[in-house]
């Protein structure tokens, strides 16, 4: 197998939103060893039609039968592919920070105010940051969090929701 | 809209069955299916087959839909009801059987509660069938019902499991049923891309040795007499997989043999030498396949599959065609039928192939000698007006795939995909209430036919005459040939004698008026008011089938008693090519 196609891929999802279904799909990635990075799901305007967020990665064999398989579930209505066309992405993360020193607290502010997170709570010890933004932009802010503040973080990520972009032609 | 009467769940499911047309259903009560049975209690237009065991069951109901191609029905209880049920189900879907299973439930109030029989049959049961759905309101029903009919015979067929809560069995609700189906996320494939046909014509027209490939999915299609048309007009070899035997019959000159593991030389010799590999219904398993960086290796491959998820999965494809058999073979037809094709050199290459390096089986221990060929042929000469053959798994099932002539009029019925053990009797006993007026011959090991044995109370009490052949070489064979081949003959745990007398099995054993085995088959057979018949001798076969068939009223278990070192060749190990085939 051609593992140099390897690369992350998103996948728009359109299912039935009944019982089981979240189980199926996530079923059918675990029984055929494809790992899922994120997941989201949760209901659409037509309560009847859940929407998935999918993030896997893996290479263009693999991926192709990702995609047939979601393809033949009865359950899947719509399988659309986000990879190559131009999406609009965010994930929510929550960042609780403890700070009980003043100047670290300076330090977070500061790291909020230039990286746009937004200070959701605050008492004396910690702070709670809220961005919603990219995955890669979550993983930078992870990463320069953990270096200033070694052990002192709880995140909680959300997982991405991808939509496709307002084509220019219907602009 | 009118206003229509109201009626209990269990009787809107009687009702589906009866629009369905449906005529047998295999069922085994329990105490959440009890609503269910007690409304098919009078009902005229379904006979229900009561097997023994819901494993059977299953089996049963998958070899009365292989021999008809109708869809097989199951009804059991919830809990072990279900459970029982998951490995038939898994059976009928790798090879494409249409199946409707329906469950008993417990109430939807008292779902995850851990209740009294209470198990998540959607979820066990998900991963190993083509749809499984919980009913949980009684509007529903008719509707899911519809449904599960519909996906189970479309496309590509497979088994769907339909649960049923006791609630929604003894709702009040609409009588009616309704006519159409429509399911916005299963939409199967109709039609055939024309321009990806031509493109494999071309290609064919064009070849040097082309090979046709064929699977299961001509069977399933019934596409044979118009595959039979195509070989013919074409004149390439045609190779077949286990499931597709019968896709043209055995007797046309085109037709080589069986490919993959234990397939014939000629045949997996065409397709390593081949220059165009013309697939239809085959999933490219890997028992076909070998090593798959060797497998047609010089070959352009055209792959026509309903599903399109079995195309490049396994092997890369240079033509993929979606479609289903029928209709892209009807259409290959139409589009060659003012071609000639002249593939006379090649196809004589490849017979010639097969002439030398024949599927023969020596008899190391002189003429007398029973083997396994002598049965199967036997039953090739005997039954000329047409036979179903089922097979259990192991030797037996490779020895009949690899001798049972399937030409027009028989039917070849064995657990390709999934490899069952126990499939062989009651898929035979199915087959048979599905063709009352068609011989039907189960061939199974030793081992299997203990694996669901108690069937013949089924087929002793319904007068089932089926004959159960019973090859009985006191070994688990397939495992023990491996044993001797791949692991030393190290024999571990594939003995199914007295463990003591171990050193007296094989020749000396067989040459007894009865085995030194448990339990004595005739025996077992005569108190489940069975017919039983031992083999010991070549001599003997024909007459225990013409003996069997006088037997209208019960079933014959016919015992034969095989050597137990007689292995099935050739051979190509797990993961090897062509080149390193073992003859014998």
């Amino acid at each position: 197998m051609d593992n140099n196609t390897t690369k992350k891929r998103w996948i728009s999802l359109f299912v039935e939103n009944q019982i089981g279904c979240l189980a199926r799909i996530s079923g059918l990635f675990s029984s055929k060893s494809y790992n899922i990075d994120s997941i989201t799901v949760g209901a659409t305007d037509d309560p009847t039609v859940s929407r998935m967020t999918i993030g896997v990665t893996s290479d263009d064999m693999t991926y192709e039968q990702i995609k047939k398989q979601l393809n033949r579930s009865v359950e899947v209505i719509k399988v659309l592919d986000y990879t190559t066309i131009p999406i609009h992405m965010k994930e929510l993360m929550f960042i609780k920070v403890n700070v009980p020193a003043e100047k670290d607290k300076t330090e977070v502010f500061r790291i909020a105010k230039v990286f746009g997170l937004k200070i959701t709570d605050y008492d004396k010890s910690s702070i709670l940051l809220e961005s919603v933004d990219t995955e890669n932009h979550n993983d930078d802010i992870i990463r320069l969090l953990s270096e200033s503040f070694p052990n002192r973080l709880e995140v909680v990520r959300g997982g991405s929701v991808a939509i496709e972009s307002i084509s220019i032609t219907d602009r | 809209m009118k206003e229509s009467k109201q009626i209990k769940g269990s009787e809107l499911f009687v009702k589906a069955l009866i629009e369905e047309g449906v005529d047998t259903l295999f069922g085994y009560p329990g105490g959440q299916a009890i609503d269910l049975f007690d409304a098919l209690y009078e009902c005229k237009e379904v006979n229900v087959v009561l097997p023994r065991h819901e494993q059977a069951l299953v089996h049963a109901a998958d070899g009365y839909a292989r021999s008809t191609g109708k869809v097989g029905v199951c009804l059991v209880t919830s809990g072990p009801g279900a459970t029982n049920i998951v490995t038939g189900i898994a059976t009928a879907n790798y090879d494409s059987v249409p199946l409707v299973c329906f469950t008993g439930q417990v109430p939807t109030s008292l779902i995850g509660n851990d209740a009294f029989q209470e198990v998540d049959t959607m979820g066990i049961c998900r991963s190993v069938c083509k749809y499984a759905v919980t009913v949980r309101k009684r509007e529903d029903l008719g509707r899911i019902i519809k449904e599960a009919f519909y996906i189970a015979r479309s496309g590509k067929p497979g088994p769907v499991v339909v649960d049923l809560p006791k609630d929604v069995q003894i709702g009040m609700g609409s009588a009616d049923y309704p006519t159409e189906v429509n399911i916005r996320g299963y939409k199967p494939n109709e039609g055939v891309h024309v321009g990806q046909l031509k493109k494999a014509i071309t290609l064919l027209k064009n070849a040097k040795k082309p090979v046709f490939l064929l699977g299961g999915g001509v069977n399933i299609a019934r596409a044979n007499d118009a595959m039979t048309e195509l070989a013919n007009r074409v004149g390439a070899p045609v190779v077949t997989t286990i499931m597709g035997k019968g896709d043209i019959p055995v007797d046309n000159k085109n037709y080589i043999g069986n490919v993959g593991i234990h397939g014939i030389y000629a045949a997996n010799r065409a397709i390593a030498e081949s220059d165009l590999l013309f697939s239809i219904g085959t999933r490219f398993n890997d028992r076909i396949t070998g090593k798959t960086s060797e497998f047609a290796k010089n070959a352009t491959i055209v792959h026509v599959d309903v599903d399109p998820a079995a195309i490049s999965k396994n092997v890369r494809v240079d033509v993929p065609i979606v479609a289903d058999a029928m209709v892209a073979i009807n259409k290959l037809n139409e589009f060659t039928k003012d071609m000639s094709f002249d593939n006379t050199d090649w196809l004589k290459t490849v017979t010639d192939w097969k002439k030398s390096h024949p599927v023969t089986m020596e008899k190391r221990y002189g003429d007398r000698a029973l083997t396994p060929q002598d049965i199967i042929e036997t039953i090739n000469k005997h039954y000329k007006n047409g036979v179903v053959l089922s097979t259990d798994v192991g030797q037996n099932q490779l020895w009949a795939t690899q001798y049972f002539d399937v030409t027009s009029g028989r039917c070849l019925l064995t657990s390709g995909g999934l490899g069952t053990m126990g499939y062989g009797f009651p898929a035979i006993i199915g087959a048979k209430i599905g063709n009352p007026d068609t011989p039907c011959v189960c061939i199974s090991g030793d081992g299997g036919a203990q694996m669901n044995i108690q069937e013949l109370a089924t087929a002793v009490t319904l007068e089932i005459p089926v004959v159960f052949c019973i090859l009985n070489n006191s070994y688990l064979g397939n495992v023990r040939q491996w044993q001797e081949m791949f692991f030393k003959k190290r024999y571990s745990h594939t003995y199914l004698g007295y463990p003591r007398s171990e050193s007296k099995h094989g020749k000396e054993t067989a040459s007894k008026d009865c085995p030194d085995y448990s339990p004595d088959f005739v025996k077992l057979a005569e108190s489940y008011g069975a017919y039983g018949i031992r083999v010991k001798d070549s001599s003997e076969v024909l007459a225990a089938f013409k003996e069997a068939d006088k037997h209208k009223d019960a079933p014959t278990v016919i015992e034969f008693l095989i050597d137990s070192d007689v292995n099935v060749y050739p051979m190509i190990p797990a993961g090897k090519s062509i080149e390193e085939v073992i003859m014998d």
